[in-house]
């Protein structure tokens, strides 16, 4: 099983319903969040390109951060789902100085914190709050070791890219275009 | 072309807008333990090398001071941490791929072996030194019994301690400034270099002071190489690496980089110390004090500087 997330940048119009969706679900504390918004905007007027993509944590393959956190905290879960265990972590920050998208922020509380892809929800066979909640219906979210699963039909259509993958973390966020 | 990027909906405290995870503490603790670890480097190789009588000061002296060191640096590292009541976390695992952990275990040996190492000598140094207790006592006629086993230990793991701060760095590719393999042998011969400023310090013969002059000055050069050689390496490399270079060539790091790591912490002592074996007299305090201080922003600069690089993507 591995689990991933696609994510139409040509759906998605930036409303940031799913950072609020996961700020919710999750109780991240006021002033944080694990997932945002970035807008990309390419060329002069009046021949410009937009791009908009709701960003989280890539739950990569070949995780920096799970290879440097000294106490074994980070970790890959269910289904390579990269989580952290907060009474193994001592804050040292070296994961967050690890992950080069950023996607890790120290919790108010001491402990590192990020995105969990919803693994409680996930477990249920609910889909993560952020793709229950999109209004556009732009984030699919599955098992790509599954043919037939949404993600893996989707991928197979559409063409997407990857963020960085020559920081050589096999990130399992795929951005349709 | 003109790109602009927004990113909304997130500004995390200590990410955003660039990473400002670690503080002063981090490059204290490297700098504190780069010197201990020089230190007990020529400690332990002078040792067993049989040149007790002619390095009082490497082999006897100067090692009293790294117990300190590395006690002051812990005690920064733990500062560092956000989870504080969960440290002994990092002892319940040993993960090879994460140098951190190796790195919190080399010190858990270090540490107390450079305390025994220290305190075998007391009696030697002050003569009418008498422990307290008969155990004491005993410990360390078992220890100077065995000294020798020790020094090889010491030697080995003050390599380690040496080549892992800067390790600890490189191995974070998604930082361009410091991922590069240049750091590690880089951070070493830093840590000798201090560490052989400190032994010149406390060298009261005019021999001791000599040779660690000339290992000081043979370290700066090794440094200023492995400089010139980092900046090349990234200039021929991707434009990340690129970006990360330009901030010491014209970029904001390129003043206090060029001048307080290169100029007054390598130049200008080199230069003190090719005049001093010209036969110039010089205070060796002045000469140390250079090399410690560009020894320190050598680490305060790659830390800071190195957050601030990042993949733009
Ligand atoms: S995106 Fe960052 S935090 Fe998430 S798995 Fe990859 S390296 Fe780790
Ligand atoms: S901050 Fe926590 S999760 Fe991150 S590397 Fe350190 S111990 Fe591991």
């Amino acid at each position: 099983m591995r689990f991933a997330m696609a994510i139409d940048t040509r759906k998605c119009v930036g409303c940031s319903d799913c950072v609020v969706a996961c700020q919710t679900e999750n109780a991240v504390p006021i002033g944080y969040c694990r997932d945002w918004i970035v807008e990309v905007n390419d060329g002069t007027y009046p021949q410009l390109v937009m791009e908009i993509r709701s960003e989280r944590c890539n739950h990569c393959s070949n995780s920096p951060c799970v290879r440097c956190c000294p106490t074994g905290a980070s970790h890959y879960d269910y289904g390579g789902i990269v989580l952290v265990t907060p009474h193994k972590c001592i804050g040292c920050g070296a994961c967050i100085a690890s992950c080069p998208y950023d996607a890790r922020y120290p919790h108010p509380k001491g402990y590192v914190d990020k995105c969990t892809f919803c693994v409680h929800r996930v477990k249920e066979g609910l889909p993560p709050a952020c793709v229950a909640v999109c209004p556009t219906k732009c984030l699919y979210f599955g098992d790509t070791d599954d043919p037939r699963s949404e993600i893996s039909l989707v991928l197979k259509k559409r063409k997407y890219k990857r963020l960085i993958p020559e920081a050589g973390t096999n990130p399992n966020l795929y951005f349709l275009i | 072309m003109r790109e602009e990027l927004i990113i909304s909906g997130r500004m995390n405290p200590m990410v955003d807008p660039t990473l400002n995870i670690w503080h002063w503490q981090i490059p204290l603790y490297l700098f504190l333990g780069g010197v201990a670890a020089g230190i007990l480097f020529f400690a332990s190789l002078y040792y067993i090398m049989g040149r007790e009588k002619k390095y009082p000061a490497a082999i006897k002296w100067a090692p009293m001071v790294t117990p300190f060191l590395l006690i002051l640096g812990l005690a920064a590292l733990f500062l560092d941490l956000n989870h504080k009541a969960y440290f002994w976390q990092l002892y319940l695992a040993i993960r090879i791929e994460s140098p951190m952990s190796w790195g919190a275990w080399a010190l858990m040996v270090i540490t107390p072996l450079s305390i025994a190492w220290s305190a075998s000598w007391l009696k030697e140094l002050f003569p009418g030194w008498h422990w307290k207790y008969t155990f004491l006592e005993e410990l360390e006629t078992w220890f100077i019994k065995y000294r020798l086993i020790f020094a090889w230990i010491m030697l080995f793991y003050a390599v380690v301690l040496g080549v892992y701060t800067g390790i600890l760095l490189s191995a974070f590719n998604a930082r361009p400034l410091w991922n590069t393999s240049i750091l590690g042998p880089l951070f070493l011969a830093s840590s000798l270099s201090t560490g052989a400023a400190v032994i010149m310090l406390m060298a009261k013969s005019h021999l001791e002071r000599n040779i660690f002059s000339r290992i000081d000055l043979i370290m700066i050069g090794i440094e200023l190489f492995l400089i010139v050689h980092m900046f090349m390496g990234f200039q021929a490399s991707t434009q990340v690496q690129i970006d990360a270079a330009n901030m010491f060539l014209g970029g904001p790091y390129t003043e206090v980089f060029w001048i307080f790591v290169v100029l007054i912490g390598m130049l200008l002592p080199a230069f003190l110390e090719v005049l001093e074996l010209l036969g110039y007299k010089i205070p060796i305090a002045i000469t140390s004090t250079l090399v410690l201080t560009g020894g320190f922003f050598l680490r305060f600069i790659i830390v800071y500087a190195g957050q601030a690089s990042r993949y733009l993507y």
